[in-house]
């Protein structure tokens, strides 16, 4: 049951990309755990087979199709229980910017590569001081002839190491109004003074090389900025919506992968091997996650279908990021909840999902700056 | 009851003061990411006599009460939740040796733990548990004044490290139900025939190793038994009471440890112009915290005092060990959270104290069986 107009080809589309997760991501998964990163051979591979950007054009390099092969990306990636690769941080959030407000010289230039792989990118606004508070940034940049001179340091950045370019937000120290100060500027790995292999230890999210970036009189073209100069902050507001949406679809992909894999366990119980029946207590609690995980699927895909349908729907998907991710968070913790202490070994997988999982309530906006929109859409 | 008494407060005080000299951020660290039991610190707190407190003192221990074993649990796991697990794991299960045990095992065993020489640890689960009322897998059969162990324990917690095993194990197979014929028995870690399998990276509590220990053939003299015969069941629901009310001590420390660390960070974090804790929000989930924090300790040491008067009260050591470890999650979940994405940073700690917290609320049954234990105590068992 579903609202989506899902057609043949996204149909095997899933089933390729399936196929794909369970043959040539799945295996690896406790090895890039270790190593901490993903190699950059399998973005690449990633590429290859199009399931990168797959919203960008042909005519820029990319295979040419629509949101709802983002989902499905979105939705099977989450099933590898891993969050190393971050392919819709890449191609539903960061390349859009690019896509979206960049020059026709800056599109044919990068997006052909994100497309295939051969580019991996990530977005810097938050600095060590500046989280929610995204105005307070500090990170300058000053022009210089036909150049800008950037200054500064970004933090909790995904794909931080891998990325080829970065979209960097930056002030301009000679306007003072926050809102109009700041552009968003694209800059190369290897352009000199940007240094980003500072890789962050976390809770979760070990495969993923989160880091921190430093930027030091790091000289870039002026044709570097992305769409119109002062634009940065309506460029990141209007960009919002759609990874407020990512996150969401993410999140609710969780939890239907946690229930289906809960649910199995107690279904195919088998006292001579030690798993047990569910007995009353647990079945309930099933049933309370399985009401909450019906009726957040029905939301996720009213909003699914608005967003392609270019609604405005910034609330909603405020609303809904807020919601999957709280939701994920508690019903990975009590599924986890129904084994004893041995349940919380490290092999089982849960454990390294609900490890993942605890950054959602803070990422890509915490939940305290979803309500504070929550609230004022209502008019406090 | 509502205050503790002087030389109670003066346990506190030098628990607090001992975990904060010795306690260090970056040995957590290491010590945490290595999984190595911290062996220096726990020397020390069985030197200044933070180990076995509970111990009668004629073998070794400090013959003072649950309580103040309660209070020195807190104050470790308040200052650090991975170290405090750790030394407060160090006699685990020895409880069972101080209620039941002979006096040659007593006078042999409790000194070497209270004096930081030996660490102990559980052989009760098995892998194939099945229903209760089966018989366990792992058995002992007397042969020549030596009981030989045969079998299979998992998750024994300080497997591979502990230098003394209390094991569960069948040593009546035909007696019905089954869990009549269960019996403890004390085994040296060194007994020829034990192999130990390392169960590998938890969640949380990383400084105490969790291993399989499969036995085959382990002989230990006959006199290892531990109490009376068939009574092991018993003894480890008896048992359970006490280490659901230490479990409860270590969620309360961990909790209170959590909002301290949020108290300091949020007083020096600013955004929007203000500081994190001066936002309303902020404040209530802090009064919320501190309430659920002074609930949990209330109950706790209620439980404690009520075991040190001479009563066991099953349901109120459980609802102790639900509550407190509820309060603890809740707590380091909402560090993490008002911690914003340093929260998810190892560096800034929240997030290992949540990790530990919610191995307690995993360990000596999870809240399914404390609700279970409760109710059975209030209307009877199903």
């Amino acid at each position: 049951m579903t609202i989506l107009n899902y057609t043949e080809d996204h149909h095997r589309f899933r089933e390729r990309f399936e196929k794909f997760c369970k043959e040539e991501l799945t295996p690896f998964v406790d090895q890039w755990e270790a190593e901490h990163i993903v190699p950059k051979s399998k973005w690449k591979q990633m590429g290859e087979n199009g399931f990168l950007c797959t919203e960008v054009p042909k005519e820029y390099g990319g295979p040419g199709g629509d949101f709802l092969h983002s989902v499905i990306i979105a939705e099977e990636l989450v099933k590898t229980e891993h969050m190393g690769i971050m392919a819709p941080l890449h191609s539903d959030i960061v390349v859009p910017y690019i896509s979206t407000f960049g020059s026709e010289e800056i599109k044919h230039k990068y997006l052909p590569g994100c497309a295939s792989g051969d580019c991996i990118s990530a977005i810097a606004m938050t600095e060590p001081g500046a989280g929610s508070d995204v105005a307070s940034m500090e990170m300058t940049a000053v022009e210089d002839g036909d150049d800008v001179v950037i200054n500064g340091s970004k933090t909790f950045i995904s794909n931080g190491v891998n990325c080829d370019i970065v979209i960097v937000a930056a002030k301009d120290p000679s306007i003072s109004n926050p809102h109009k100060a700041i552009s968003l500027y694209l800059i190369e790995d290897g352009t000199k003074g940007f240094e980003h292999d500072k890789k962050l230890e976390k809770m979760g999210m070990h495969s993923q090389d989160t880091a921190e970036l430093f930027f030091t009189d790091c000289r870039i073209p002026k044709s570097n900025i992305i769409g119109e100069k002062g634009n940065g902050f309506i460029q990141l507001m209007q960009k919002l919506q759609q990874e407020r949406l990512v996150c969401s679809i993410q999140a609710i992909a969780g939890v239907e992968h946690v229930l289906e894999k809960t649910v199995n366990y107690f279904r195919n119980s088998d006292a001579a091997v030690g798993s047990i029946k569910a007995e009353q207590a647990v079945q309930f609690e099933l049933a309370e996650m399985t009401a909450e995980s019906r009726i957040l699927r029905a939301f996720i895909d009213q909003l699914i279908l608005g967003h392609m349908n270019k609604e405005n729907v910034i609330i909603e998907t405020s609303i809904a990021k807020y919601r999957t991710s709280e939701a994920l968070n508690s019903i990975i913790n009590r599924c986890l909840g129904f084994s004893g202490d041995y349940g919380l070994s490290e092999k089982n997988t849960l454990v390294r999902m609900a490890r993942d999982a605890r950054v959602q309530t803070i990422y890509a906006g915490t939940n305290e700056v979803m309500k504070s929109i929550i609230a004022k859409s209502l008019g406090l | 009851m509502f205050e503790l008494s002087k030389s109670q407060k003066q346990i506190v005080k030098a628990a607090r003061d001992f975990a904060k000299g010795e306690f260090d951020k970056d040995l957590a660290y290491e010590l945490e990411k290595s999984r190595t039991f911290p062996i220096q610190v726990w020397e020390k707190a069985a030197d200044l006599g933070f180990i076995g407190i509970h111990y009668p003192e004629d073998h070794g221990g400090g013959g003072l009460g649950l309580l103040e074993n309660v209070l020195i649990t807190e104050e470790l796991c308040h200052q650090d939740s991975a170290l405090g697990y750790a030394i407060s794991h160090a006699g685990f299960a020895s409880e069972c040796l101080a209620l039941f045990a002979s006096d040659e095992i007593k006078s042999r065993v409790l000194p070497q733990i209270a004096e930081g020489k030996a660490l102990s640890g559980a052989a009760f689960s098995e892998t194939q548990l099945g229903a209760i009322p089966l018989a366990l897998q792992t058995s002992a059969v007397e042969q020549n004044g030596k009981w030989v162990i045969n079998g299979e324990k998992t998750y024994v917690i300080n497997g591979g490290a502990a230098n003394y095993y209390i094991l569960l194990c069948q040593t009546d197979l035909s007696v019905e139900p089954a869990d009549k014929g269960r019996s403890l028995i004390l085994v040296e870690a060194d007994s020829p025939g034990i192999k130990v399998v390392d169960c590998g990276k938890n969640l949380g509590g990383n400084m105490v190793n969790t291993a399989d220990l499969i036995f085959e053939n382990v002989r230990v003299p006959a006199s290892n038994l531990i109490g009376k015969i068939g009574k092991g069941t018993d003894y480890i629901q008896r048992y359970f009471d006490d280490s659901r009310i230490m479990d409860a001590a270590q969620a309360v420390g961990i909790a209170a440890g959590a909002l301290d660390r949020t108290l300091e960070y949020t007083k020096g974090r600013v955004q929007f112009n203000r500081r994190i804790i001066d936002f309303q929000v902020t404040r209530h989930k802090i009064a919320e915290m501190a309430t659920q924090i002074e609930l949990s300790r209330i109950i706790t040491y209620k439980a404690a005092w009520i075991r040190d008067n001479g009563k066991t009260d099953s349901k109120l050591c459980s609802m102790a060990k639900m509550t407190a470890a509820q309060t603890a999650v809740n707590a380091c979940n909402h560090a993490i959270q008002m911690f914003g994405g340093y929260g998810y940073m190892t560096e800034y700690e929240v997030e290992r104290f949540y990790r530990d917290a919610r191995m307690i609320e995993n360990s000596s049954g999870n809240n399914h069986i404390q609700k279970d234990i409760i109710a059975a105590g209030i209307v009877g068992k199903n």
